[in-house]
């Protein structure tokens, strides 16, 4: 199946787009959906280890993905 | 009702300049004797270049979910605290405000100190980013983590 992916400032612009989307093989975690991501064009431009948030609160790389679940790439942020 | 100093804290992002007395109305209270507040501003330089404006960026719900985290723990940490912190997104040109925090407490010292780690905690967790625009056109996300220029960062 295909996984939505949020993107935002730095990460939409690598991509080119808001969302992507990723496929991947459920059941699934959150380190198998930023492998699937950088075979996507763009994803080159990911670091070695980006903040992924599943459903909204920070989600380690060995965290379950399940379908419906809302995911996001979380570039380094600079609020304030 | 009486009894209760803390109050349901004021966590917003909105896309309209800071309306900075809706602030301190949310945390005064006949109980508090300290209010702490931080805005943070558009400075005129970053890293040397002169910025002529930065565009804010949030992942809204979940910036929401942050600073409403960051606020229970202040609360947990002291009791009686009431706090009000507000992140503006969208263009904002120098001396914009884009953050402000508020923390009334019934003594100085815990207003102050809830004051200071509610924005630093905000500056490493809260999903929002910013697109400097330099004055020769060109603009950058600002990348905090950014291993490159650790002598040009500033606290």
């Amino acid at each position: 199946m295909t996984l939505p992916v949020l993107l935002f400032a730095s990460y939409a612009d690598a991509f080119g787009a808001r969302t992507v989307a990723v496929p991947v093989t459920m059941p699934c975690t959150v380190a198998d959906v930023v492998l699937a991501m950088r075979s996507i064009p763009g994803g080159e431009k990911l670091p070695a280890k980006p903040l992924v948030a599943v459903n909204q609160a920070y989600a380690k790389p060995d965290a379950p993905v399940h379908a419906g679940d809302e995911v996001a790439l979380i570039p380094p942020v600079a609020g304030g | 009702m009486t009894s209760q100093t803390g109050a349901q804290p004021l966590v917003a992002i909105t896309h309209d300049p800071i309306e900075i007395a809706a602030l301190l109305a949310a945390v005064s209270h006949a109980s508090v004797g300290a209010i702490s507040t931080f805005l943070g501003t558009v400075r005129e330089v970053n890293d040397d270049r002169p910025v002529t404006g930065i565009d804010y960026e949030g992942y809204e719900p979940m910036a929401a979910r942050e600073m409403q985290g960051i606020a229970d723990e202040l609360v947990t940490e002291w009791p009686g605290l009431r706090i009000a912190i507000v992140h503006r997104l969208g263009t904002l040109q120098v001396g914009d405000v884009s953050v402000a925090i508020a923390c009334a407490h019934a003594r100085r010292a815990p207003s102050a100190d809830a004051m200071r780690r509610a924005i630093e905690s905000l500056k490493v967790r809260v999903p929002i980013w910013k697109r400097e625009h330099y004055v020769d056109g060109e603009w950058t996300w600002v990348d905090p983590t950014n291993a490159a220029a650790p002598m040009k960062r500033r606290p």
